[in-house]
């Protein structure tokens, strides 16, 4: 009953629009439903990428612990991918994750779904084809970023 | 023969007092003027610059950022860059200004009637903006969807902090802002502005946009608007360069085929969109 809930909520999200039914069922088969209170980690820097987030309703900071205090370099929101290093050996978390506020997501469970795309590559082809997306346009914002466009000696 | 200025001559500066200057951000000011000679200050349309000339220092275009109905004083919001910038930083309510303007070209708020309205502003291009806000709120009915979208480096550089909250509660408008790194005591949103385009929901075939800052940001966010299939005409954005005289005679401020005094600043994507990003321009 809850996989089949999970399916129709799978379906609807905008990250796996038009995904093959039964492929959202066989990565309905890998998901929960969670929560994360106010200030509640999600993950470390570090910590084994074993778990993917779908952020249904919430607001989730990235942040890099640094010498000094930490610096959020990203927040992610409704709709929002967490934590894509899920695809990318060594399979380990880039930044801490922390919920600024009460966060609803849906995780899924990494190592599950690498198994069943493995063992079915038209489903990892196709979760493959909406992850690049994200980690190009990620790359492009941290490239922005890193410019500083608004840094000194811009005009803007 | 009188060698007074002539209020005729656009080479003559008018004088203006400073009635008041607020403290924006670490090295941003905005500045209330008024004409010393008792008359309406600038009347001027939203996206326009005044040259502001800093007795003994020399003279920088600088766009208005006050409110279009208010032509009795002119604000202006300046950031210190360098030598007369720096020089204007320091300056204090009843100290003096030379004024000219106002130039160039405005953002086309009369075309974007009955339409969506988009407005993209990165750091110091929520000033030249705001003066259109302004009038977009005055005339709120006129439009469909407004959205303004505000892209700082960190909360501490956010431009107009306290408006921008009030256009956040505004139901009629939506306003989002994003910086581009924070501390972990800022509850808003982390990212670039380009990533808001997305989420501003607006109709991509009735939208026109209005896009203000460095140079980088907004061809990302043109970028970004294009992805959203927004055509490059109802892009328009404001490009700086160099300035002088102000008038189309020097040619400081040509960019290609352009002189940005005069046929800019605001001028719209499908006009520049060839030249933006040339090195040499
Ligand atoms: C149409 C227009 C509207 C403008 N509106 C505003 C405004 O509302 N508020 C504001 O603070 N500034 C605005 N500017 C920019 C402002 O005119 C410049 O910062 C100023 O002329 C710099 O003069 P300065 O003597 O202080 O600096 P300079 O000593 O001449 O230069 C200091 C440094 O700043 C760099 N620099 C100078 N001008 C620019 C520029 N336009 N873009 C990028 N780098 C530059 C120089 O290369 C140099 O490295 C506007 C410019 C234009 C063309
Ligand atoms: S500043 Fe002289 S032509 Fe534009």
């Amino acid at each position: 009953m809850e996989t089949h809930k999970l399916e129709d909520v799978i379906a609807a999200a905008p990250f796996f629009r038009g995904l093959d039914p039964a492929f959202c069922a066989t990565i309905a088969g890998c998901g929960k439903h969670v929560r994360f209170e106010k200030g509640q980690t999600v993950y470390r820097q570090g910590d084994p990428a074993d778990t993917f987030y779908v952020v249904q309703h919430g607001h989730v900071a990235l942040e890099l612990p640094g010498a000094g205090r930490p610096l959020v370099h990203q927040t992610l929101h409704d709709n929002d991918i967490l934590n894509a290093a899920w695809v990318v050996p060594p399979y380990r978390c880039h930044s801490n994750a922390r919920a600024v506020d009460t966060t609803v997501a849906i995780a899924f469970d990494a190592a599950c779904l690498r198994g069943k795309c493995d063992a079915d590559h038209d489903l990892g082809y196709e979760l493959m084809k909406r992850f690049v997306p994200i980690v190009v346009e990620r790359l492009n914002r941290a490239r922005l970023q890193a410019l500083d466009v608004y840094g000194p000696g811009s005009a803007g | 023969m009188s060698i007074a200025p002539s209020r005729s001559d656009p080479m003559v500066p008018r004088r203006f007092r400073i009635v008041e200057k607020i403290h924006e951000t670490a090295d941003t000011y905005t500045f209330t003027l008024v004409p010393v000679d008792g008359e309406t200050a600038c009347r001027f349309a939203p996206g326009q610059f005044n040259m502001l000339y800093l007795f003994g220092y020399g003279e920088v275009p600088i766009s208005i950022s006050g409110d279009p109905a208010a032509p009795e004083r002119l604000v202006h919001t300046v950031r210190a860059m360098g030598s007369v910038t720096h020089a204007f930083a320091t300056l204090e309510a009843g100290d003096m200004v030379g004024v000219r303007g106002p130039f160039g070209s405005a953002w086309p708020l009369a075309a974007a009637e009955g339409g969506d309205v988009l407005i993209v502003a990165g750091g110091l291009g929520l000033a030249p903006l705001r003066s259109a806000i302004y009038r977009l709120l005055a005339e709120r009915d006129r439009y469909r969807r407004i959205a303004i979208l505000h892209g700082a480096r960190s909360p501490e550089t956010i431009l107009f902090a306290e408006e921008l909250r009030q256009w956040r509660r505004n139901l009629d408008i939506a306003c989002e802002v994003t910086v581009d790194y924070a501390g972990t005591d800022w509850h808003g949103r982390v990212g670039v502005i380009t990533q808001l385009v997305a989420l501003a929901g607006f109709d991509p075939q009735r939208v026109t946009t209005f896009v203000c800052g460095p140079e980088i940001m907004m061809r990302f966010s043109v970028e970004a608007l294009k992805k959203q299939g927004v055509a490059d005409e109802r892009i328009h954005v404001s490009m700086e360069r160099s300035m002088k005289c102000a008038l189309g005679h020097c040619g400081h401020c040509q960019f290609g085929p352009a002189f940005l005094c005069k046929d800019g600043p605001v001028l719209s994507y499908d006009r520049i969109r060839n030249l933006v990003g040339i090195a040499e321009l």
